[in-house]
């Protein structure tokens, strides 16, 4: 295994792959008088492009732009606020994913209201949550679950485990999203003109390559499953490139290595075991109807937002462009706060703080400063 | 002896009398300087290097060292990186009550095999102690005294075309402390990197010359240094990617918990940015050490006016790096 990721990223083999990539686009350029345009779907895919060089490489042939995939990003400004002050409640341990510490609330961050002495801990293996709530039974605590359907089995594991071990102190304050009603909504917005989609390899372990299949029966449009190291980038790229070029509609899979037809079905069982669809709330877009999970009415004791109330109100208005950039209408450096106001250290919006952030990703990689 | 620290060891009493003989000077050694309430030392060159550093490591024992070894080497290496032989070690500790003295005294010992390696010498110390829950454990401050000779150590004389060299592989201790604190949720058999450098960086000194500046890449890792460099100094810095040695191991967890390696904590490498045709024999004698086996040349200065790092991807594209940015890790030193 070690040995394929070590080709993945071979320069005698990419280099002659990103040559490749770019004769294609040209004879597209040739063809159709315009650049080809993909839309990135998932925030790994925006880093890893941009982290590997592909994006700087491909700049002037092919217009890559990042979608709706980082999970922090897409959560609304509301639901962020809820959680901040969620943390603010007595007796309570609040357990998250690194990435939101800092993101930007209204009025502070979960990082504030550390430093300020509530305890908030940042996990790196999210079962460890309920562990904590073992050892500490007199204590609420909440794991602030963010994510699509790569992060939400873990949140049904650590209910399983709940129950398993008759812990009642630990409850999840679930904000989940799924990719399939993003893409509908861009897809019948219309605001970006694409030729297919990069489509997320993580995600589509969970789901299956046949779950896109509505992107060609519905909607016309291309899709290939691509993994995250460069050749694999590359490759997915070629693929789109070549579907536009021939005029074929179709989802290829360039990671059947991890991707199978109908995905991982151990997991499609617990995530309809323990899940329901409901409503979420995404930056920049507002609600779309069943475009989140949440724990069924069974699991109401491990469900935050049934065991807790929180007040909060109207979001504070700031000129962040996060919700232009999810939905891939401007790129990070057309919002007027980016590098300047907004930067890592003092994040204006949450694309500047995520690990999958597009603005973070440009920030970081693709400044052009030399 | 007692099993626990309690309050009354850090009282100035009996029991804070005994905790100095039966852990300190026992494993320290007792020594003509412990008769004043100050170290009198003899100096017998002209220029004295004095650094300082706190170590907080939260394992206080993890693979590879432990908070005691990291206070020594720690220390030492700041001494060694600035040209310094280090010769003199002071110590003080915070301790939190109830911690154990079998635990205070492996990492005692540790100190002690460390300094004796080294060739530093404790001469000084001191130990509070404070109430359960004030401090996590133990803290430890070193002081670090070293002699230096004038022309002899870094130049700062940079010039388009130096060299930059990187002792050995990246990450390995930031990865070895986040995996002993157990919240990475799987095993990594990796053991930190801790170890003094100041024999090797004596023999550079000794048989190169040429030598531009060295750095330990510790907290903000590799790249973090390398950005102080470059802005101190005014220098365009370039750094191959595919050069960088990063253990398998290093890549994995890094891929899997999206660390950058390049901004992991090191606490046994060191940068040493070299006239370029004085690189060969610079690895040659890193090579030689283990601490040094992995020693290659990751870049070089290519600019003397921006002030900036850029790294090459295999791709051949270029991307500017940054100091480590707010990015949250535990304690890590």
């Amino acid at each position: 295994m070690l040995e394929i990721l070590k080709q993945s990223t071979n320069p005698e083999i990419c280099k002659p792959l990103v040559e490749a990539v770019i004769d294609k686009a040209k004879e597209f350029h040739r063809k159709f008088g315009r650049k080809p345009a993909f839309m990135e779907v998932c925030g790994s895919h925006t880093m890893a492009l941009a982290r590997t060089g592909v994006k700087q490489c491909l700049i002037d042939d092919v217009k890559l732009i990042s979608g709706p995939g980082c999970p922090v990003c897409v959560t609304d400004q509301k639901s962020i606020d809820a959680m901040i002050a969620l943390a603010e409640g007595d007796n309570r341990i609040i357990c998250t994913f690194g990435d939101m510490m800092r993101v930007p609330g209204s009025v502070k961050t979960l990082l504030d209201s550390k430093i300020a002495g509530k305890d908030i801990r940042v996990l790196y293996a999210p079962i460890e949550a309920v562990s904590i709530a073992e050892k500490n039974p007199d204590k609420e605590v909440v794991f602030l679950g963010i994510g699509f359907e790569t992060t939400i089995p873990i949140l049904t594991l650590m209910v399983s485990e709940a129950e398993k071990r008759g812990i009642h102190n630990f409850s999840i304050w679930m904000t989940t999203k799924l990719v399939e009603p993003a893409l509908r909504y861009l897809l019948k917005e219309g605001e970006v003109k694409l030729d297919g989609f990069l489509l997320p390899g993580h995600v589509s372990i969970v789901l299956g390559e046949n779950s896109y299949n509505y992107l060609v029966e519905e909607y016309n449009t291309s899709g290939v499953i691509t993994g995250f190291e460069t050749a694999e980038l590359l490759t997915g790229i070629y693929k789109l490139i070549d579907l536009s070029l021939e005029c074929q509609i179709s989802i290829e899979n360039n990671y059947p290595s991890v991707v199978s037809k109908t995905g991982n079905q151990v997991i499609q069982k617990w995530l309809k075991k323990y899940l329901t669809e409901c409503d979420e709330a995404w930056r920049g877009i507002g609600v779309i109807p069943n475009s989140g999970l949440d724990l069924k009415p069974e699991y109401d004791l491990y469900n935050a937002k049934k065991r807790f109330t929180v007040h909060v109100g109207e979001p504070k208005k700031t000129k962040c462009r996060c919700g232009e950039v999810i939905r891939g209408l401007i790129s990070p450096n057309e919002c007027s706060l980016f590098g300047k106001a907004c930067h890592p250290m003092n994040p204006i919006g949450p694309c500047m703080v995520s690990a999958e952030g597009s603005c973070a990703a440009y920030y970081q990689y693709m400044r052009e400063s030399y | 002896m007692e099993r626990y620290i309690s309050l009354a060891h850090g009282d100035g009493g009996e029991l804070s009398h005994r905790l100095i003989r039966d852990v300190f000077i026992e494993a320290f050694g007792d020594t003509d300087t412990a008769l004043f309430d100050a170290a009198l030392l003899k100096v017998t060159g002209d220029n004295i290097a004095i650094t300082t550093d706190s170590f907080v490591v939260k394992p206080i024992f993890f693979p590879g060292g432990s908070i005691g070894k990291l206070a020594v080497a720690g220390t030492v290496n700041d001494l060694a990186v600035s040209g310094a032989r280090p010769v003199y070690l002071t110590c003080g500790f915070v301790i939190e009550e109830g911690f154990s003295i079998s635990e205070l005294k492996k990492i005692v010992r540790d100190m002690a095999n460390e300094a004796q390696k080294t060739g530093i010498k404790i001469v000084a110390g001191d130990t509070k102690v404070v109430e359960r829950g004030s401090a996590d454990g133990v803290y430890i401050n070193t002081t670090g005294i070293g002699f230096y000779e004038e022309n002899a150590g870094c130049s700062l004389d940079f010039e388009e075309g130096d060299a930059i060299i990187l002792s050995g592989t990246i990450g390995d201790h930031g990865i070895a402390v986040l995996a002993a604190r157990g919240e990475l949720g799987i095993s990594v058999p990796i053991n930190s990197d801790c170890a003094s450098l100041n024999r090797m960086i004596g023999e550079i000194l000794n048989q190169t010359k040429g030598v531009r500046i060295m750095r330990d890449p510790t907290r903000g890792g590799l790249a973090t240094t390398l950005v102080e460099i470059a802005e101190d100094f005014h220098l365009t810095m370039k750094i191959i990617e595919a050069n960088l040695p990063i253990k398998e191991e290093i890549h994995g967890v890094c891929d899997l918990l999206g660390f950058d390696p390049l901004y992991l904590a090191n606490e046994g490498k060191v940068i040493i940015i070299v006239e370029n045709h004085e690189k060969e024999k610079v690895i040659d004698i890193l090579r030689g050490f283990p601490e040094g086996k992995d020693a290659v040349v990751i870049g070089s200065i290519i600019g003397q006016q921006k002030g900036q790092l850029l790294l090459e991807t295999p791709l051949g594209s270029k991307r500017l790096l940054t100091r480590l940015s707010g990015t949250m890790f535990p304690r890590i030193c």
